[in-house]
């Protein structure tokens, strides 16, 4: 259920964001989920990709400064309250939430989030029902 | 390893006798065969005869870059243009470069003061050495490769440049001894670490490195990733070139080759001769050169002397490693800064010398600063608050350290321009 997110460095100038798009493109490496945070002088690319290995070797032979990071991937009912259930057991369990990006389509509300425990909190929703989606689950190919 | 212990192990008494006896000679001959200097002691109303030992020196006037660039290209030589076998230029980044010529004899010096340098470093006619620094105008290539010849090693003489070779070379051939500037040998171990090189896979003991100034943390830095002992070596092309002082392997000072260039620290507000121990400006007399002998040449370089013997065994004065110079010191808003404090702020917080680029700009009448700094894999981090949280860091250690604010603006890796020679850390737009 763990799943490898990849961080990338960007400046805030121009084509810097399409750099990294056009680099993963060009080597058949597929983007399932894409956040930025953003400041004023510069961002952090947040990404799981089809390849995490690869596209670290890519991006690092581009001359990206990059980290991994566990994330997990909830499936939640597209309904108000669906969230915020979830939300309330990883509290009542004591974890932190350090952030999260999520998007709805459908019936289906897809959220990656990045806690300050990650074992912890795949074991306490599977413990509640809650949907994790594994790596594999996000890719098409 | 000495190379000439009876000229890098003499007794102070019996050294400063003979700079008193090369003085001499020196003086007499510049006098009548150099116009600059025939005038400059008239001027004082000193005549050859009033230079009677080394203590005598002081009298003497001073010499500095204007006056080189003044007398371009060969105002200063002190022999016929028939007897210079060999120029030389630096890279002057502001108007004329500085133009410099050897005799033979010239180049015999320079080749045993380089080959002292070496024997420091322990190396013998068993080592291969690559000289990684420029070959051409600069003395850098050429002044290493005279030397390791005089020593009987192998010279690389590959130069600068084309770094991936440089490694599979250094692989192939064995390379033991580095010769190149410090911030080379740094992009040499991140382009190592790129290739995916095996440290184990070359050969290398030790490492001279010069040209421009460096850190101990730099130095803590080059030896971990290389796995090398790391000297520093001191010259400038006008007293010779490189060679004219290094460290040996105690790494406590750099020995001066004080037999052919006479050192003096003095005070840069007043001129007056300090101390051994004392901070000041390097002065070098070349006592023993031909074709372009200079008299208390004005180095620019902050450092301080030490007289006592070295562990090593050698007797001959040493310098402490040159951090400043008396004009790279930027004055802003009123504080004078060196480029070096900003590196030892950022070795303190990331533990390793991220590439950095000081940006100094003037608006509406105020100097503003700017310290870039690449995002490596150390500093990085996939949280916002974390990289905030270490640019403030840095930024309140340089307002404590240096007394002024100083924005810090974190860039993408090699966005900041690499030198294959000296590294450039400081770029003043102000028009001052």
């Amino acid at each position: 259920m763990i799943i490898q997110q990849l961080s990338v460095f960007l400046e805030n100038r121009s084509g810097r964001l399409t750099e990294v798009t056009a680099a993963l493109g060009d080597e058949g490496i597929n983007i399932s989920a894409l956040c930025i945070a953003e400041t004023s002088d510069f961002g952090i690319l947040r990404m799981v990709v089809s390849d995490a290995g690869k596209a670290q070797e890519v991006l690092r032979g581009r001359g990206f400064s990059l980290s991994v990071t566990q994330v997990i991937c909830l499936s939640v009912s597209n309904q108000p309250g669906a969230v915020n259930q979830a939300l309330r057991i990883l509290s009542k369990a004591n974890i932190s939430v350090e952030y999260m990006y999520a998007f709805a389509v459908g019936a289906t509300a897809f959220v990656m989030i990045r806690t300050n425990d990650i074992e912890q909190s795949i074991a306490v929703m599977l413990e509640n029902n809650l949907t994790l989606i594994p790596a594999s689950g996000l890719s098409d190919c | 390893m000495i190379w000439n212990p009876s000229c890098e192990c003499l007794s102070r008494d019996e050294l400063c006798a003979r700079q008193g006896q090369e003085l001499r000679q020196l003086v007499e001959r510049v006098y009548h065969d150099v116009a600059f200097y025939r005038g400059k002691m008239q001027a004082l109303g000193l005549v050859p005869e009033d230079i009677r030992s080394i203590e005598d020196l002081s009298k003497l006037p001073f010499t500095t870059k204007d006056d080189l660039r003044d007398t371009y290209p060969f105002g200063l030589f002190a022999v016929p243009m028939d007897q210079i076998v060999r120029l030389h230029a630096s890279s002057g980044t502001t108007g004329r470069a500085t133009v410099v010529g050897y005799t033979r004899k010239d180049i015999q010096i320079w080749s045993e003061v380089v080959a002292r340098a070496l024997a420091g470093a322990m190396t013998t006619s068993k080592d291969m050495v690559q000289v990684a620094y420029g070959y051409g105008l600069f003395t850098g290539g050429l002044g290493l490769h005279y030397g390791v010849e005089k020593i009987g090693a192998a010279v690389i003489p590959i130069s600068g440049g084309n770094t991936k070779r440089q490694i599979q070379l250094m692989r192939d051939f064995g390379t033991t001894v580095l010769a190149c500037t410090p911030s080379y040998a740094l992009y040499l171990a991140e382009t190592l670490s790129e290739m995916g090189i095996a440290r184990d896979e070359l050969r290398l003991r030790v490492g001279i490195f010069g040209a421009e100034p460096w850190t101990e943390g730099m130095r803590r830095e080059i030896e971990e990733r290389l796995a090398i002992t790391a000297l520093d070596i001191y010259g400038l092309s006008e007293v010779i070139g490189p060679g004219v002082s290094c460290e040996c392997m105690e790494r406590k000072g750099l020995h001066i080759q004080e037999d052919h260039f006479v050192p003096e620290v003095i005070d840069p507000t007043n001129l007056s001769v300090s101390e051994p121990g004392r901070v000041g400006e390097l002065v070098f007399t070349t006592v023993t050169k031909e074709g372009l002998p200079l008299i208390r040449y004005r180095t620019r370089d902050l450092t301080q002397l030490d007289h006592s013997p070295c562990a090593c065994g050698r007797t001959s004065a040493r310098m402490q490693k040159c951090l400043a110079r008396s004009d790279d010191m930027l004055i802003i808003r009123g504080v004078n800064v060196f480029p070096s404090q900003i590196e030892s702020v950022l070795l303190e917080i990331a533990g390793v010398a991220p590439h950095y680029l000081l940006v100094v700009e003037r608006e509406h009448n105020l100097d503003i600063m700017t310290l870039m700094v690449e995002v490596d894999e150390h500093v990085f981090s996939d949280k916002v608050g974390q990289l905030e949280a270490w640019t403030k860091k840095v930024h309140h250690a340089l307002e404590s350290t240096l007394g002024i604010s100083i924005n810090v603006k974190l860039v993408e890796p090699k966005t900041i321009e690499r030198s294959e020679g000296k590294a450039k850390r400081v770029l003043d737009k102000r028009k001052l």
